[in-house]
């Protein structure tokens, strides 16, 4: 009894952490970019300017939610829920701490490709219903970035999975404690970085979303609280990648002398950093380019790095 | 490749630099006196109005917010009977100074003029006037010129020559 009790706080306590955190990184964001811009940024509201997050989520709460009249109507109100849930549902999988997880899957990794291959659906449907030609292109564009990308993000983490021989988390970061698996599979990590990012639109791969070109691609006919979940989902995208970079190549909660949740949130801080530092200096690329790069360059190096790892494995015996 | 890393390395080193945003209400930055804002109605260094109600200015400004109306007062002085400046309109050109041939009308280095309504932004003569010469202390426009007022012969003025008597033929 009190042992599914403990369950049951546990899961809200990361539902609710998630969400907060979600919410947070948006003025993190904003921050940052200033300070690599040389601005400050939201530096008013509250110390520091936090409260600026409780100031945006007024301000989307009480924006008008509107519906275009040319919008298939239950697809547009279903498709920010999807983004939302699939991200929350991929963090019942990861390892935070010993002891503070959701679910204890055998399959977590693969749980998570699926749930992230789900996430598609959201950007691809928003596209669609929005029934407008600069969503229509952002959807399309999604669909194919995203399927390309997920194609060697998958195979980029199967090095991690051959080393730690499991598709488990807990057993990923265990078998790391005599060295992160960054060691061996810094080519996996690069990949994966790049996969991630692209799987959740983020900067230099924000194709599907595109201001300068497309208005706001998938989301340009979005209002209010529906805008607010594909903002969140994005941000919830952004730690979720962070956070497997973590367990998966670094070790995890592994650490010494400070408690495991610090050091997984300290190292998942970092990525979600790398990731906004990514967002501060690189530009766009073309389409073809994109394309190109996904499957001539990632998807080759994806393979080979397997083959390698492989390779490895059977002559350690 | 080589150049994605080092843009990334290059927009992290920018973290070091100073930030250059002034943190505007609690520190300012220093407007130069030239600074084009807050137009004002400046006064001759005996206390007097200096606009002769010429109305250069309101045929100057491009966007036609001045209006005044000239009257005369008994020592046949002219002066704006009204003057009134629409700063929701003002596009702070500066052309009204320029064209202004008695130093009345200048621009202040000031631009914290918001307000709630509209209407405030219409500014009356008395809102307009200062006390002092504003940017040319010491100008007189009456004492310089030639114009005859009360007080003041033809030709007294410290720019003027004395009337030349054209009937007479004598140098």
């Amino acid at each position: 009894m009190s042992n599914s009790l403990t369950h049951i706080l546990v899961s809200f306590a990361v539902l609710f952490t998630l969400l907060a955190v979600g919410g947070m990184l948006i003025w993190l964001e904003r921050r940052l970019l200033a300070l690599w811009q040389d601005r400050y940024g939201p530096n008013r509201v509250g110390p520091f300017g936090l409260l600026q997050v409780v100031a945006d989520m007024i301000k989307v709460l009480f924006k008008e939610d509107w519906v275009p009249p040319f919008a298939n109507k239950p697809v547009f109100i279903m498709a920010p829920a999807i983004i939302v849930t699939v991200t929350l549902m991929s963090f019942a999988v990861v390892p935070f701490a010993p002891g503070i997880q959701v679910v204890e899957l055998n399959m977590g990794l693969l749980f998570f490709l699926a749930m992230s291959s789900l996430g598609v659906y959201s950007v691809v449907l928003a596209g669609w219903a929005s029934g407008s030609k600069y969503s229509i292109l952002g959807g399309l564009r999604s669909s194919a970035q995203m399927l390309s990308y997920e194609a060697f993000m998958g195979l980029s983490l199967m090095g991690v999975v051959m080393l730690a021989g499991s598709f488990d988390l807990n057993r990923i970061i265990e078998a790391q404690r005599d060295g992160w698996f960054i060691r061996y599979q810094f080519v996996g990590f690069m990949l994966f970085l790049i996969a991630g990012t692209a799987e959740t639109n983020r900067l230099p791969f924000d194709l599907p979303e595109a201001e300068s070109e497309l208005v706001a691609g998938f989301h340009s006919e979005y209002s209010g609280l529906k805008f607010g979940l594909f903002f969140v989902g994005e941000y919830l995208g952004i730690t979720l990648i962070s956070s497997l970079i973590t367990v998966l190549f670094f070790g995890g909660w592994l650490g010494p002398w400070l408690p495991p949740l610090v050091w997984f949130t300290l190292k998942t801080f970092f990525f979600i950093c790398l990731f906004i530092l990514l967002r501060a200096s690189l530009p766009r690329p073309r389409y073809d380019q994109l394309m190109s790069f996904g499957w001539k360059v990632c998807l080759p190096l994806a393979v080979g790095n397997l083959l390698l790892t492989g390779a490895w494995i059977l002559m350690k015996g | 490749m080589f150049s994605i890393l080092r843009s990334i390395l290059t927009v992290f080193m920018t973290m070091f630099r100073k930030r250059i945003t002034v943190q505007y209400p609690e520190e300012r930055s220093t407007l130069a006196p030239r600074w084009r804002g807050r137009i004002i109605l400046s006064r001759d260094p005996d206390g007097r109005e200096r606009c002769v109600a010429c109305h250069l200015c309101a045929v100057a400004c491009p966007v036609d917010c001045i209006s005044l109306q000239a009257t005369e007062d008994q020592m046949g002085r002219r002066y704006p009977e009204f003057f009134r400046i629409n700063f929701s309109r003002c596009i702070f050109c500066g052309y009204c100074e320029e064209a202004c041939p008695t130093c009345a009308i200048q621009l202040t280095p000031d631009f914290e003029m918001g307000e709630y309504l509209r209407t405030n932004l219409v500014y009356e003569k008395e809102d307009l006037l200062i006390s002092g010469p504003g940017k040319y202390p010491g100008y007189n426009y009456y004492r310089e010129a030639g114009l005859e007022i009360g007080g003041k012969a033809k030709g007294e003025g410290s720019q003027d020559e004395p009337p030349v008597d054209v009937k007479s033929l004598l140098p």
